[in-house]
Protein backbone atom coordinates (compact mmCIF):
# COMPACT_ATOMS: atom_id res chain seq x y z
CA UNK A 1 0.00 0.00 0.00
CA UNK A 2 1.45 3.33 -0.97
CA UNK A 3 1.11 6.46 1.05
CA UNK A 4 -1.71 8.41 -0.57
CA UNK A 5 -1.34 11.77 -2.19
CA UNK A 6 -1.64 14.93 -0.15
CA UNK A 7 -5.11 15.70 -1.43
CA UNK A 8 -7.76 16.90 1.00
CA UNK A 9 -6.34 16.99 4.49
CA UNK A 10 -7.91 14.44 6.80
CA UNK A 11 -8.57 16.76 9.69
CA UNK A 12 -9.05 14.80 12.88
CA UNK A 13 -10.68 16.61 15.71
CA UNK A 14 -8.86 15.56 18.84
CA UNK A 15 -12.01 15.64 20.90
CA UNK A 16 -13.82 13.36 18.50
CA UNK A 17 -10.81 11.11 18.29
CA UNK A 18 -10.50 10.98 22.06
CA UNK A 19 -14.16 10.04 22.40
CA UNK A 20 -13.79 7.49 19.65
CA UNK A 21 -10.65 6.11 21.23
CA UNK A 22 -12.43 5.83 24.56
CA UNK A 23 -15.42 4.05 23.03
CA UNK A 24 -13.20 1.75 21.05
CA UNK A 25 -11.03 1.07 24.09
CA UNK A 26 -14.09 0.11 26.10
CA UNK A 27 -15.41 -1.92 23.22
CA UNK A 28 -12.17 -3.75 22.70
CA UNK A 29 -11.85 -4.45 26.42
CA UNK A 30 -15.28 -6.00 26.35
CA UNK A 31 -14.39 -7.95 23.23
CA UNK A 32 -11.53 -9.59 25.04
CA UNK A 33 -13.64 -10.98 27.85
CA UNK A 34 -13.81 -14.36 26.12
CA UNK A 35 -16.17 -17.05 27.41
CA UNK A 36 -15.24 -19.41 30.22
CA UNK A 37 -12.33 -21.73 29.73
CA UNK A 38 -14.79 -24.36 30.92
CA UNK A 39 -15.84 -24.76 27.32
CA UNK A 40 -12.20 -25.60 26.57
CA UNK A 41 -12.14 -22.85 23.98
CA UNK A 42 -9.23 -20.47 24.04
CA UNK A 43 -8.72 -17.62 21.61
CA UNK A 44 -5.28 -17.30 20.07
CA UNK A 45 -5.13 -14.01 21.93
CA UNK A 46 -4.42 -15.89 25.14
CA UNK A 47 -1.30 -17.55 23.72
CA UNK A 48 0.37 -14.29 22.75
CA UNK A 49 2.97 -12.27 24.57
CA UNK A 50 1.81 -9.35 26.68
CA UNK A 51 3.19 -6.81 24.23
CA UNK A 52 1.30 -8.28 21.27
CA UNK A 53 -1.86 -8.44 23.36
CA UNK A 54 -1.41 -4.78 24.25
CA UNK A 55 -1.07 -3.97 20.57
CA UNK A 56 -4.41 -5.60 19.83
CA UNK A 57 -6.12 -3.91 22.76
CA UNK A 58 -5.19 -0.36 21.78
CA UNK A 59 -7.05 0.83 18.69
CA UNK A 60 -4.48 3.57 18.17
CA UNK A 61 -1.68 0.98 18.19
CA UNK A 62 -3.39 -1.87 16.31
CA UNK A 63 -2.16 -1.75 12.69
CA UNK A 64 -5.33 -3.60 11.64
CA UNK A 65 -7.31 -0.47 12.50
CA UNK A 66 -5.65 1.30 9.57
CA UNK A 67 -7.35 -1.27 7.35
CA UNK A 68 -10.65 -0.79 9.20
CA UNK A 69 -10.38 2.93 8.47
CA UNK A 70 -9.79 2.20 4.80
CA UNK A 71 -12.88 0.03 4.83
CA UNK A 72 -14.92 2.78 6.45
CA UNK A 73 -14.04 5.12 3.61
CA UNK A 74 -14.93 2.50 0.99
CA UNK A 75 -18.25 1.81 2.71
CA UNK A 76 -19.56 5.26 1.85
CA UNK A 77 -17.95 5.63 -1.54
CA UNK A 78 -20.33 5.55 -4.56
CA UNK A 79 -19.10 3.04 -7.14
CA UNK A 80 -19.96 1.73 -10.57
CA UNK A 81 -22.30 3.05 -13.24
CA UNK A 82 -25.19 3.34 -10.76
CA UNK A 83 -22.91 5.21 -8.32
CA UNK A 84 -24.09 3.12 -5.41
CA UNK A 85 -22.29 2.87 -2.10
CA UNK A 86 -22.54 0.12 0.51
CA UNK A 87 -24.05 2.67 2.88
CA UNK A 88 -26.72 3.52 0.31
CA UNK A 89 -28.33 0.15 0.98
CA UNK A 90 -26.91 -0.82 4.36
CA UNK A 91 -26.76 2.50 6.15
CA UNK A 92 -24.46 2.70 9.15
CA UNK A 93 -22.34 -0.45 9.35
CA UNK A 94 -22.21 -0.22 13.13
CA UNK A 95 -25.96 -0.86 13.07
CA UNK A 96 -26.67 -3.01 10.02
CA UNK A 97 -23.53 -5.15 10.30
CA UNK A 98 -23.63 -5.44 14.07
CA UNK A 99 -23.86 -9.25 14.00
CA UNK A 100 -23.37 -10.06 10.30
CA UNK A 101 -19.85 -11.47 10.52
CA UNK A 102 -20.81 -13.79 13.37
CA UNK A 103 -22.93 -16.03 11.13
CA UNK A 104 -20.67 -16.52 8.17
CA UNK A 105 -20.12 -18.69 6.08
CA UNK A 106 -23.73 -18.71 4.87
CA UNK A 107 -25.61 -20.24 1.97
CA UNK A 108 -25.80 -18.19 -1.20
CA UNK A 109 -28.98 -18.92 -3.17
CA UNK A 110 -27.72 -17.83 -6.55
CA UNK A 111 -24.40 -19.64 -6.41
CA UNK A 112 -26.05 -22.58 -4.67
CA UNK A 113 -23.13 -23.02 -2.31
CA UNK A 114 -21.75 -21.56 0.92
CA UNK A 115 -19.86 -18.27 0.83
CA UNK A 116 -17.63 -16.55 3.35
CA UNK A 117 -17.98 -12.92 4.37
CA UNK A 118 -15.33 -11.70 1.95
CA UNK A 119 -16.97 -13.50 -0.92
CA UNK A 120 -20.38 -12.17 0.10
CA UNK A 121 -18.99 -8.64 -0.09
CA UNK A 122 -17.39 -9.34 -3.47
CA UNK A 123 -20.71 -10.70 -4.76
CA UNK A 124 -22.53 -7.62 -3.50
CA UNK A 125 -20.05 -5.35 -5.27
CA UNK A 126 -20.46 -7.37 -8.45
CA UNK A 127 -24.25 -7.66 -8.40
CA UNK A 128 -25.25 -4.26 -7.07
CA UNK A 129 -22.35 -1.99 -7.91
CA UNK A 130 -21.25 -3.62 -11.16
CA UNK A 131 -17.66 -4.00 -10.00
CA UNK A 132 -15.23 -6.78 -10.82
CA UNK A 133 -14.53 -9.22 -8.04
CA UNK A 134 -11.05 -8.55 -6.77
CA UNK A 135 -8.85 -11.24 -5.25
CA UNK A 136 -9.66 -11.93 -1.59
CA UNK A 137 -6.26 -10.48 -0.66
CA UNK A 138 -6.74 -7.26 -2.62
CA UNK A 139 -6.58 -4.07 -0.60
CA UNK A 140 -10.23 -3.27 -1.29
CA UNK A 141 -11.54 -6.72 -0.35
CA UNK A 142 -9.50 -6.84 2.82
CA UNK A 143 -10.48 -3.33 3.82
CA UNK A 144 -14.21 -3.93 3.41
CA UNK A 145 -14.15 -7.40 5.00
CA UNK A 146 -12.13 -6.17 7.97
CA UNK A 147 -14.44 -3.19 8.37
CA UNK A 148 -17.62 -5.30 8.29
CA UNK A 149 -16.22 -7.98 10.59
CA UNK A 150 -14.98 -5.29 12.96
CA UNK A 151 -18.55 -4.01 13.25
CA UNK A 152 -19.32 -7.32 14.96
CA UNK A 153 -16.34 -7.16 17.32
CA UNK A 154 -17.35 -8.51 20.70
CA UNK A 155 -20.20 -10.59 19.26
CA UNK A 156 -19.88 -14.34 19.69
CA UNK A 157 -19.56 -16.61 16.69
CA UNK A 158 -22.92 -18.24 15.92
CA UNK A 159 -22.64 -20.57 12.95
CA UNK A 160 -25.58 -20.51 10.57
CA UNK A 161 -27.91 -23.51 11.05
CA UNK A 162 -29.02 -23.76 7.43
CA UNK A 163 -29.17 -27.56 6.83
CA UNK A 164 -27.66 -27.16 3.36
CA UNK A 165 -24.38 -26.20 5.03
CA UNK A 166 -24.15 -29.52 6.88
CA UNK A 167 -22.49 -31.72 4.23
CA UNK A 168 -19.95 -28.98 3.48
CA UNK A 169 -19.19 -28.54 7.15
CA UNK A 170 -18.78 -32.29 7.54
CA UNK A 171 -16.26 -32.37 4.72
CA UNK A 172 -14.47 -29.53 6.50
CA UNK A 173 -14.33 -31.55 9.69
CA UNK A 174 -12.92 -34.54 7.83
CA UNK A 175 -10.34 -32.30 6.23
CA UNK A 176 -9.41 -30.91 9.63
CA UNK A 177 -8.57 -34.42 10.77
CA UNK A 178 -6.90 -35.55 7.56
CA UNK A 179 -3.13 -35.95 7.61
CA UNK A 180 -1.52 -34.20 4.67
CA UNK A 181 1.78 -33.01 3.32
CA UNK A 182 5.34 -34.24 3.58
CA UNK A 183 5.15 -33.72 7.33
CA UNK A 184 2.01 -35.86 7.39
CA UNK A 185 0.21 -33.63 9.83
CA UNK A 186 -3.46 -32.84 10.16
CA UNK A 187 -4.85 -29.57 11.51
CA UNK A 188 -5.99 -31.56 14.53
CA UNK A 189 -2.50 -32.93 15.18
CA UNK A 190 -1.27 -29.43 16.08
CA UNK A 191 -4.37 -27.46 16.97
CA UNK A 192 -6.24 -30.11 18.95
CA UNK A 193 -3.71 -32.61 20.26
CA UNK A 194 -0.87 -30.16 20.79
CA UNK A 195 -2.59 -26.85 21.41
CA UNK A 196 -0.83 -25.13 24.29
CA UNK A 197 2.49 -26.85 23.61
CA UNK A 198 5.33 -25.01 21.93
CA UNK A 199 6.55 -25.12 18.34
CA UNK A 200 9.89 -23.34 18.25
CA UNK A 201 9.43 -20.15 20.20
CA UNK A 202 5.66 -19.99 19.75
CA UNK A 203 2.77 -21.50 21.66
CA UNK A 204 0.52 -23.55 19.38
CA UNK A 205 -2.93 -21.95 19.44
CA UNK A 206 -6.21 -23.82 19.01
CA UNK A 207 -6.45 -22.26 15.56
CA UNK A 208 -9.75 -20.37 15.73
CA UNK A 209 -11.00 -18.00 13.04
CA UNK A 210 -12.50 -15.41 15.40
CA UNK A 211 -10.03 -12.61 14.64
CA UNK A 212 -10.05 -12.55 10.85
CA UNK A 213 -9.14 -10.66 8.80
CA UNK A 214 -6.24 -10.03 11.10
CA UNK A 215 -2.87 -8.29 11.21
CA UNK A 216 -0.21 -10.97 11.22
CA UNK A 217 3.20 -9.72 12.34
CA UNK A 218 4.76 -12.22 9.93
CA UNK A 219 2.96 -10.59 7.00
CA UNK A 220 3.25 -7.00 8.28
CA UNK A 221 -0.20 -6.56 6.84
CA UNK A 222 -3.79 -7.60 7.27
CA UNK A 223 -4.69 -10.92 5.64
CA UNK A 224 -7.55 -13.34 5.35
CA UNK A 225 -8.22 -16.70 6.96
CA UNK A 226 -7.51 -18.20 3.54
CA UNK A 227 -4.05 -16.72 3.51
CA UNK A 228 -3.35 -18.13 6.95
CA UNK A 229 -4.58 -21.57 5.87
CA UNK A 230 -2.22 -21.40 2.91
CA UNK A 231 0.60 -20.74 5.37
CA UNK A 232 -0.45 -23.86 7.28
CA UNK A 233 -0.38 -25.91 4.09
CA UNK A 234 3.10 -24.62 3.34
CA UNK A 235 4.05 -25.34 6.93
CA UNK A 236 3.25 -29.03 6.60
CA UNK A 237 4.72 -29.10 3.10
CA UNK A 238 1.43 -29.87 1.42
CA UNK A 239 0.30 -28.66 -1.96
CA UNK A 240 -1.38 -25.31 -1.51
CA UNK A 241 -4.98 -25.29 -2.71
CA UNK A 242 -5.84 -22.71 -5.43
CA UNK A 243 -7.65 -19.63 -4.17
CA UNK A 244 -11.05 -20.77 -5.46
CA UNK A 245 -10.81 -24.26 -3.95
CA UNK A 246 -13.85 -25.48 -2.03
CA UNK A 247 -11.56 -26.80 0.67
CA UNK A 248 -11.27 -23.29 2.16
CA UNK A 249 -14.98 -22.75 2.67
CA UNK A 250 -15.45 -26.31 3.95
CA UNK A 251 -12.72 -25.78 6.51
CA UNK A 252 -14.02 -22.37 7.45
CA UNK A 253 -17.48 -23.88 8.12
CA UNK A 254 -15.93 -26.43 10.45
CA UNK A 255 -13.64 -23.88 12.11
CA UNK A 256 -16.45 -21.46 12.86
CA UNK A 257 -18.60 -24.22 14.32
CA UNK A 258 -15.66 -25.40 16.38
CA UNK A 259 -15.14 -21.85 17.63
CA UNK A 260 -18.82 -21.15 18.33
CA UNK A 261 -19.11 -18.97 21.39
CA UNK A 262 -15.75 -17.23 20.97
CA UNK A 263 -16.02 -13.50 20.51
CA UNK A 264 -15.04 -11.80 17.29
CA UNK A 265 -11.80 -9.86 17.71
CA UNK A 266 -11.38 -8.41 14.24
CA UNK A 267 -8.93 -6.95 13.56
CA UNK A 268 -6.91 -9.30 15.74
CA UNK A 269 -3.12 -9.12 15.94
CA UNK A 270 -1.22 -12.40 15.77
CA UNK A 271 2.46 -13.36 15.44
CA UNK B 1 -5.38 4.40 0.16
CA UNK B 2 -3.51 5.90 3.10
CA UNK B 3 -4.67 5.88 6.65
CA UNK B 4 -3.11 7.40 9.70
CA UNK B 5 -4.11 6.96 13.32
CA UNK B 6 -3.13 9.59 15.82
CA UNK B 7 -3.92 9.62 19.54
CA UNK B 8 -3.77 13.00 21.30
CA UNK B 9 -5.55 13.87 24.54
CA UNK B 10 -8.46 16.19 23.86
CA UNK B 11 -7.64 18.34 26.86
CA UNK B 12 -4.62 18.96 29.05
CA UNK B 13 -3.46 21.31 31.78
CA UNK B 14 -0.95 23.99 30.88
CA UNK B 15 2.52 22.60 31.36
CA UNK B 16 1.36 18.99 31.48
CA UNK B 17 3.50 16.51 29.60
CA UNK B 18 1.23 14.57 27.27
CA UNK B 19 1.88 11.39 25.33
CA UNK B 20 1.10 11.23 21.64
CA UNK B 21 1.02 8.15 19.42
CA UNK B 22 1.02 8.19 15.65
CA UNK B 23 0.83 5.38 13.12
CA UNK B 24 0.62 5.55 9.33
CA UNK B 25 -0.11 2.87 6.73
CA UNK B 26 3.04 2.24 4.71
CA UNK B 27 4.75 -0.97 3.56
CA UNK B 28 8.24 0.28 4.49
CA UNK B 29 9.79 -1.70 1.65
CA UNK B 30 13.36 -2.15 2.78
CA UNK B 31 15.22 -2.41 -0.50
CA UNK B 32 16.75 -5.65 0.73
CA UNK B 33 13.98 -8.01 -0.38
CA UNK B 34 13.78 -9.86 -3.69
CA UNK B 35 10.57 -10.21 -5.63
CA UNK B 36 9.30 -13.32 -7.35
CA UNK B 37 11.64 -12.98 -10.31
CA UNK B 38 14.68 -12.58 -8.08
CA UNK B 39 15.05 -8.85 -8.66
CA UNK B 40 15.44 -6.56 -5.68
CA UNK B 41 12.25 -4.74 -4.79
CA UNK B 42 13.12 -1.05 -4.75
CA UNK B 43 13.28 0.66 -1.38
CA UNK B 44 10.35 2.83 -0.39
CA UNK B 45 10.15 3.81 3.23
CA UNK B 46 8.82 6.68 5.28
CA UNK B 47 11.94 8.78 5.84
CA UNK B 48 10.66 11.52 8.12
CA UNK B 49 7.96 12.01 10.67
CA UNK B 50 7.48 15.54 11.99
CA UNK B 51 5.14 16.86 14.65
CA UNK B 52 4.41 20.58 14.79
CA UNK B 53 2.52 22.32 17.55
CA UNK B 54 0.98 25.53 16.26
CA UNK B 55 3.59 25.56 13.55
CA UNK B 56 6.61 24.93 15.79
CA UNK B 57 8.41 21.62 15.38
CA UNK B 58 8.33 19.72 18.68
CA UNK B 59 9.40 16.26 17.55
CA UNK B 60 11.05 14.70 14.54
CA UNK B 61 11.99 11.14 13.65
CA UNK B 62 14.22 9.86 10.89
CA UNK B 63 13.31 6.32 9.90
CA UNK B 64 15.50 3.70 8.25
CA UNK B 65 14.45 0.37 6.67
CA UNK B 66 14.60 -1.32 10.07
CA UNK B 67 11.44 0.47 11.14
CA UNK B 68 8.48 -1.90 10.87
CA UNK B 69 5.75 -1.54 8.24
CA UNK B 70 2.94 0.79 9.24
CA UNK B 71 5.39 2.74 11.39
CA UNK B 72 4.30 3.53 14.91
CA UNK B 73 5.80 6.15 17.18
CA UNK B 74 4.99 7.31 20.70
CA UNK B 75 6.54 10.46 22.11
CA UNK B 76 5.91 13.28 24.57
CA UNK B 77 5.31 16.98 24.33
CA UNK B 78 4.45 19.75 26.76
CA UNK B 79 0.89 21.08 26.50
CA UNK B 80 1.66 24.77 26.18
CA UNK B 81 -1.57 26.27 24.84
CA UNK B 82 -4.74 25.38 22.98
CA UNK B 83 -4.02 24.86 19.34
CA UNK B 84 -3.39 22.40 16.56
CA UNK B 85 -0.94 19.57 16.38
CA UNK B 86 0.11 18.65 12.90
CA UNK B 87 1.64 15.31 11.95
CA UNK B 88 3.46 14.80 8.70
CA UNK B 89 5.00 11.67 7.20
CA UNK B 90 7.20 11.89 4.09
CA UNK B 91 8.41 8.85 2.15
CA UNK B 92 11.25 8.17 -0.27
CA UNK B 93 9.08 9.20 -3.20
CA UNK B 94 8.18 12.51 -1.60
CA UNK B 95 4.61 11.39 -0.93
CA UNK B 96 3.22 13.01 2.20
CA UNK B 97 0.51 12.10 4.64
CA UNK B 98 -0.82 14.84 6.86
CA UNK B 99 -2.99 14.52 9.93
CA UNK B 100 -4.11 17.17 12.41
CA UNK B 101 -5.53 17.14 15.92
CA UNK B 102 -6.78 19.97 18.08
CA UNK B 103 -5.96 20.22 21.76
CA UNK B 104 -7.57 22.34 24.45
CA UNK B 105 -5.13 23.47 27.12
CA UNK B 106 -6.46 24.97 30.32
CA UNK C 1 4.00 5.90 30.07
CA UNK C 2 1.77 4.58 32.86
CA UNK C 3 2.16 0.94 33.91
CA UNK C 4 -1.20 0.10 32.30
CA UNK C 5 -0.12 1.22 28.90
CA UNK C 6 3.33 -0.23 28.97
CA UNK C 7 3.37 -3.18 26.62
CA UNK C 8 6.06 -5.08 28.48
CA UNK C 9 6.15 -7.18 31.62
CA UNK C 10 6.45 -5.10 34.79
CA UNK C 11 10.20 -5.20 35.42
CA UNK C 12 12.38 -2.38 34.12
CA UNK C 13 16.13 -2.62 34.11
CA UNK C 14 18.68 -0.23 32.80
CA UNK C 15 20.64 -2.93 31.00
CA UNK C 16 19.25 -6.34 30.18
CA UNK C 17 21.79 -8.95 29.25
CA UNK C 18 20.41 -12.23 27.96
CA UNK C 19 23.06 -14.70 26.88
CA UNK C 20 22.32 -14.99 23.19
CA UNK C 21 23.44 -18.58 22.89
CA UNK C 22 20.52 -19.55 20.69
CA UNK C 23 21.31 -17.16 17.86
CA UNK C 24 22.59 -19.81 15.50
CA UNK C 25 20.17 -21.73 13.36
CA UNK C 26 17.34 -19.24 13.50
CA UNK C 27 19.07 -16.72 11.30
CA UNK C 28 17.35 -14.80 8.58
CA UNK C 29 14.42 -16.96 7.57
CA UNK C 30 11.70 -14.42 8.27
CA UNK C 31 9.96 -13.08 5.20
CA UNK C 32 11.29 -9.52 5.22
CA UNK C 33 15.01 -10.09 4.92
CA UNK C 34 17.61 -11.16 2.43
CA UNK C 35 19.74 -13.50 4.55
CA UNK C 36 23.00 -12.69 2.82
CA UNK C 37 22.86 -8.97 3.63
CA UNK C 38 24.30 -8.46 7.06
CA UNK C 39 25.95 -5.60 8.78
CA UNK C 40 28.74 -6.43 11.17
CA UNK C 41 29.53 -5.12 14.63
CA UNK C 42 32.19 -3.00 12.92
CA UNK C 43 29.53 -1.41 10.67
CA UNK C 44 27.49 -0.59 13.72
CA UNK C 45 30.50 0.96 15.42
CA UNK C 46 31.18 3.08 12.36
CA UNK C 47 27.57 4.26 12.26
CA UNK C 48 27.68 5.09 15.98
CA UNK C 49 30.91 7.03 15.58
CA UNK C 50 29.38 9.03 12.74
CA UNK C 51 26.30 9.78 14.85
CA UNK C 52 28.33 10.75 17.90
CA UNK C 53 31.04 12.56 15.93
CA UNK C 54 33.51 10.20 17.60
CA UNK C 55 32.87 11.72 21.01
CA UNK C 56 33.32 9.66 24.16
CA UNK C 57 30.26 7.57 24.99
CA UNK C 58 29.34 7.61 28.66
CA UNK C 59 27.08 5.18 30.48
CA UNK C 60 24.11 5.83 32.72
CA UNK C 61 20.72 7.43 32.64
CA UNK C 62 19.49 5.64 29.50
CA UNK C 63 17.10 2.69 29.47
CA UNK C 64 16.41 0.60 26.40
CA UNK C 65 13.42 -1.69 26.74
CA UNK C 66 12.34 -4.59 24.58
CA UNK C 67 9.86 -7.37 25.38
CA UNK C 68 11.26 -10.42 27.12
CA UNK C 69 9.92 -12.60 24.35
CA UNK C 70 10.04 -11.34 20.78
CA UNK C 71 7.40 -13.33 18.94
CA UNK C 72 8.31 -12.06 15.53
CA UNK C 73 11.41 -10.23 14.37
CA UNK C 74 9.27 -8.26 11.93
CA UNK C 75 7.81 -6.22 14.76
CA UNK C 76 9.79 -5.62 17.92
CA UNK C 77 8.47 -2.86 20.20
CA UNK C 78 11.36 -0.76 21.52
CA UNK C 79 11.26 2.01 24.11
CA UNK C 80 14.02 4.42 25.02
CA UNK C 81 13.92 6.48 28.17
CA UNK C 82 16.51 9.02 29.24
CA UNK C 83 16.63 10.52 32.74
CA UNK C 84 16.65 14.19 31.86
CA UNK C 85 14.80 17.26 33.18
CA UNK C 86 14.32 18.35 29.54
CA UNK C 87 14.88 22.01 30.36
CA UNK C 88 16.31 24.59 28.01
CA UNK C 89 19.76 24.06 29.47
CA UNK C 90 19.65 20.32 30.14
CA UNK C 91 17.81 18.20 27.61
CA UNK C 92 18.18 15.38 25.14
CA UNK C 93 18.83 16.59 21.61
CA UNK C 94 18.93 13.33 19.68
CA UNK C 95 18.53 9.60 20.26
CA UNK C 96 19.99 7.17 17.74
CA UNK C 97 19.06 3.47 17.59
CA UNK C 98 21.49 1.00 16.08
CA UNK C 99 21.57 -2.69 15.25
CA UNK C 100 24.49 -5.02 15.10
CA UNK C 101 23.25 -7.56 12.60
CA UNK C 102 20.54 -6.03 10.43
CA UNK C 103 21.49 -5.35 6.80
CA UNK C 104 21.98 -1.71 7.78
CA UNK C 105 23.04 -0.57 11.25
CA UNK C 106 20.94 2.61 11.54
CA UNK C 107 17.39 2.06 12.77
CA UNK C 108 16.11 5.53 13.64
CA UNK C 109 17.09 8.94 14.91
CA UNK C 110 14.74 10.91 17.14
CA UNK C 111 15.04 14.67 17.61
CA UNK C 112 13.79 15.98 20.94
CA UNK C 113 14.06 19.26 22.81
CA UNK C 114 12.82 21.22 25.82
CA UNK C 115 9.29 21.07 24.43
CA UNK C 116 9.33 17.29 24.72
CA UNK C 117 8.76 17.37 28.47
CA UNK C 118 10.13 13.87 28.81
CA UNK C 119 12.75 11.90 26.93
CA UNK C 120 10.57 8.87 26.18
CA UNK C 121 10.18 7.39 22.71
CA UNK C 122 8.60 4.11 21.63
CA UNK C 123 8.60 2.61 18.17
CA UNK C 124 8.53 -0.76 16.40
CA UNK C 125 11.52 -2.16 14.61
CA UNK C 126 12.60 -5.10 12.51
CA UNK C 127 15.36 -7.35 13.77
CA UNK C 128 16.80 -9.83 11.33
CA UNK C 129 18.25 -12.06 13.99
CA UNK C 130 18.98 -12.31 17.67
CA UNK C 131 21.46 -9.49 18.28
CA UNK C 132 22.53 -6.46 20.22
CA UNK C 133 20.54 -3.26 20.05
CA UNK C 134 22.23 0.04 20.99
CA UNK C 135 20.87 3.50 21.84
CA UNK C 136 23.11 6.58 21.67
CA UNK C 137 21.90 9.79 23.26
CA UNK C 138 23.16 13.28 22.50
CA UNK C 139 22.62 15.87 25.23
CA UNK C 140 22.29 19.61 24.74
CA UNK C 141 25.72 20.18 26.25
CA UNK C 142 27.33 17.90 23.69
CA UNK C 143 27.83 14.87 25.89
CA UNK C 144 26.91 11.44 24.56
CA UNK C 145 25.51 8.48 26.47
CA UNK C 146 24.98 4.90 25.41
CA UNK C 147 23.23 1.72 26.42
CA UNK C 148 22.67 -1.65 24.80
CA UNK C 149 20.47 -4.70 25.12
CA UNK C 150 20.68 -8.25 23.81
CA UNK C 151 17.49 -9.34 22.05
CA UNK C 152 16.47 -12.89 21.26
CA UNK C 153 14.34 -13.18 18.14
CA UNK C 154 12.25 -16.27 17.43
CA UNK C 155 10.52 -17.36 14.26
CA UNK C 156 6.80 -17.66 13.73
CA UNK C 157 5.52 -21.10 12.79
CA UNK C 158 3.99 -21.88 9.40
CA UNK C 159 5.13 -18.88 7.38
CA UNK C 160 4.54 -17.95 3.78
CA UNK C 161 7.46 -19.68 2.09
Amino acid sequence: MRIGELAGVAAVQAFGLAVLALCLALHSDMALAQPDAGAGLRSGFDSMSASTQAMQRDDAANPGMLTVNDGAKLWTRPEGSAQRSCSGCHGEASVSMKTAAARYPRWDERLNRPVGLSQRIALCRQRYQGLDAGSPESAVQLALTTFVAHAARGVSLQPDTDPRLVPWRERGRARFEQRIGQLDLSCAACHEERAGLRLGGATIPQGHPNGYPLYRLEWQSVGSLQRRLRNCLTGVRAEVWPSDAVEYIELELHLTRRAAGLLIETPAVRP
Amino acid sequence: MASALVKVPARARRGEVIEITAMVAHPMETGFRSGENGQILPRNIVQFFVCRYDGVEVFRAEFFPAITANPYIAFSTVATRSGTLEFRWIDDRGVEVLERAAIIVE
Amino acid sequence: MTPDSTPYPGRRQSLRLIVAGVAGGIAGASSGWCPEARATPADMQAAIMAFSRSQTLQSGGVRLLVPELVENGNLVPVSVHVDSPMTERDHVRRIGLFSERNPQPQIAVFHLGPRSGRADVTTRIRLADSQRLVAIVEMADGRFFQTGVEVIVTLAACIEN
